[in-house]
């Protein structure tokens, strides 16, 4: 009954903090609206690129590649002059048989881009002069033998269909990293918040009072964590909405396992956040956790491709959260996979949560001693 | 004998290498007001710690109501009221009572009942339902201490009950005490302020860790031969 009085209280008390309440609620949506504008804007850069004695075919390829204009120039010092004034982001001359190719290289995804796209053109361009030499050498040929040469004229030209089993040719950066982000912001907002609530309770002194009536430890840290749990399952459902309504996100799995997995992270950041704020004496120290703690959960999380790492590097991700969590929302998010399916996840998941709420209720002992 | 609320015997409390309580003998008996005055650091607060259980003593004994201390269960017999005023400011006077009341595990039906009857005591019965961060200094105060006599603890411990509260509402405030001590309830109590001390029945005077001297105000002031127990405190302390 004290649990249920305690989550009451506590809800009371975050019901009438407006701006805390916002700042979980809409400071989630605003960042992630911004960041998929940030990466889907940007997921192919334009390139200007400046051309010198170009044959026409070459040249004709380049220019009807997307993302790229081209700006034909007779010298090469008037497409210099361009190229240090930032007009254009590459030069590509012929010389004799050869092509030179200068790049600004201020930017290295253009560089890159440029790069691609001569290659392809390049390509596409050998290949239609290899097939009118082919249909030449077949029409000569047709003509030799007497039979119609069309056919095989046609069929040198395959067409390239693309299936995606997630998504469509729009997925990028930031569908990979949704799942993990919609975790980190479950992760920092109540780890932060519940930090600074247990915190205000000790140096207010209520929690003193709180111990001085019969209550049990665990009754006060249960108390908490179903305020926030309930907080948090509120938090996910808007993330999640926004995330399949608003940013137009694919989720292929259930909805509702994924409330799931971030309700159990969001507790395992609650208790996360209650064990260290025994450690702050104020909220500034509390805020000192934040690039100690919270930080690097990102860098580990899965944003980062972890088998590029050292070996060492990547195994702190195994004492990470919000790996397990990232890694199973992407599952069901991408894959489809059910929640039953995910069970070492999840188990992980929950044993960092009941070793964390064992230390917390253990840890209240320093305040009173039964 | 008369059975004692609350009984420490030579109690010893460190913390690290620092012995804060060095032999501590203090006995509140029921129907009895106890003052524990003393210098800042003299460890006032580990004494009412160590009886609420919140410490545990490393050496003597630290008894309630006759069961050794820290015992979760004898809390809901003790109503205490510390130094800070301890409430949940976004709450109101009357949300803060009725979780506390919840917290010391007062049935539903007498919850009501119980915190009109406490607002009553300390004057409090119109803000009830502000929002205690509009409270002046004064109403913290007497809401803090309406929170210690829920329930009608039979033992009060109060931490400086009196500062800030205006001498109208602590006469008012003594008049309450006083009665429930005619009740046979006890109450343990911390002050600086000298004339109150002359106001409870017994006075403990806590020196460096030990209790110097523990008697009725009279014999304290003819035992060290001064008019008045905050001459006792200074020559006591040896200031003159």
């Amino acid at each position: 009954m004290r649990t249920i009085a305690i989550m009451k209280r506590v809800l009371k008390e975050l019901l009438r903090d407006k701006r805390t309440l916002a700042l979980m609620f809409f400071a989630p949506i605003l960042i992630l609206l911004l960041m998929s504008f940030i990466f889907n804007s940007n997921a192919t850069p334009n390139v200007d690129i400046a051309t010198i004695n170009l044959p026409n075919a070459l040249y004709d390829n380049i220019n009807n590649t997307k993302h790229v204009d081209t700006y034909k120039y007779s010298t090469k010092k008037a497409a210099k002059e361009s190229l240090n004034n930032g007009k254009v982001d590459a030069i590509i001359q012929k010389k004799d048989n050869n092509y030179d190719l200068t790049y600004a290289n201020t930017d290295s995804t253009k560089t890159t881009a440029v790069k691609a796209v001569f290659n392809a053109s390049m390509t596409k361009t050998n290949v239609s002069t290899m097939k009118k030499q082919l249909i030449i050498t077949t029409t000569a040929l047709a003509k030799l033998t007497g039979q119609p040469a069309s056919t095989s004229a046609k069929s040198a030209a395959p067409k390239i269909n693309n299936h995606y089993v997630y998504g469509n040719k729009d997925t990028g950066f930031f569908d990979k990293i949704l799942p993990i982000l919609m975790g980190f912001f479950v992760f920092f907002f109540v780890f932060l918040i519940s930090g600074m609530a247990l915190l205000k309770e000790r140096t207010s002194g209520t929690l003193d009072r709180l111990l001085a009536t019969p209550v049990k430890r665990s009754e006060i840290v249960f108390g908490y964590m179903l305020s926030y749990g309930i907080l948090a399952i509120i938090q996910t459902i808007l993330i999640v909405l926004v995330t399949v309504w608003l940013l137009g996100v694919e989720i292929k799995g259930n909805i509702i396992s994924v409330i799931v997995i971030n309700l159990i992270l969001a507790l395992v950041a609650l208790a996360f956040g209650i064990l260290l704020s025994t450690f702050a004496k104020s909220e500034f120290q509390m805020m000192q956790f934040i690039p100690i703690v919270v930080i690097p959960q990102v860098f580990f999380s899965g944003i980062i491709p972890l088998d590029s790492m050292a070996q060492w590097v990547s195994d702190i991700s195994y004492i990470i959260p919000i790996k397990y969590s990232g890694d199973a929302v992407a599952d069901i998010m991408m894959r489809g996979s059910s929640i039953w399916s995910l069970g070492l996840d999840i188990s992980v998941l929950l044993g960092i949560l009941v070793v964390l709420t064992w230390l917390n209720i253990v840890g209240l002992k320093r305040y009173r001693k039964v | 004998m008369q059975t004692a609320a609350m009984n420490l015997q030579h109690l010893v409390k460190k913390f690290g290498n620092q012995t804060v309580l060095k032999d501590v003998n203090l006995n509140v008996r029921a129907g009895e007001i106890v003052g524990l005055i003393g210098p800042s650091g003299a460890g006032k607060s580990t004494v009412i710690k160590t009886t609420l259980g919140m410490e545990v003593a490393d050496g003597g004994s630290a008894t309630v109501f006759d069961t050794t201390m820290p015992n979760r269960q004898l809390l809901s017999n003790i109503g205490y009221m510390a130094q800070t005023d301890a409430l949940y400011d976004a709450l109101s006077g009357k949300e803060n009572l009725i979780f506390y009341a919840q917290m010391k595990g007062i049935s539903k039906s007498e919850i009501n009942k119980e915190t009109a009857y406490v607002a009553k005591v300390v004057d409090l019965t119109d803000n009830l339902n502000k929002r205690v961060n509009s409270y002046s200094g004064g109403m913290m105060r007497r809401l803090s201490l309406a929170i210690a006599l829920l329930g009608s603890p039979k033992l009060l411990v109060l931490d400086e009950p009196t500062v800030g509260i205006d001498p109208a509402l602590r006469r008012q405030v003594w008049k309450e005490l006083k009665s429930i001590r005619d009740e046979g309830r006890s109450i343990l109590i911390t002050t600086h302020v000298m004339d109150e001390a002359e106001l409870c029945d017994r006075v403990a005077l806590l020196l460096d860790g030990k209790v110097m001297a523990f008697d009725k105000p009279n014999a304290l002031k003819l035992q060290y031969n001064v008019d008045t127990i905050e001459d006792v405190f200074l020559k006591a302390e040896g200031v003159e």
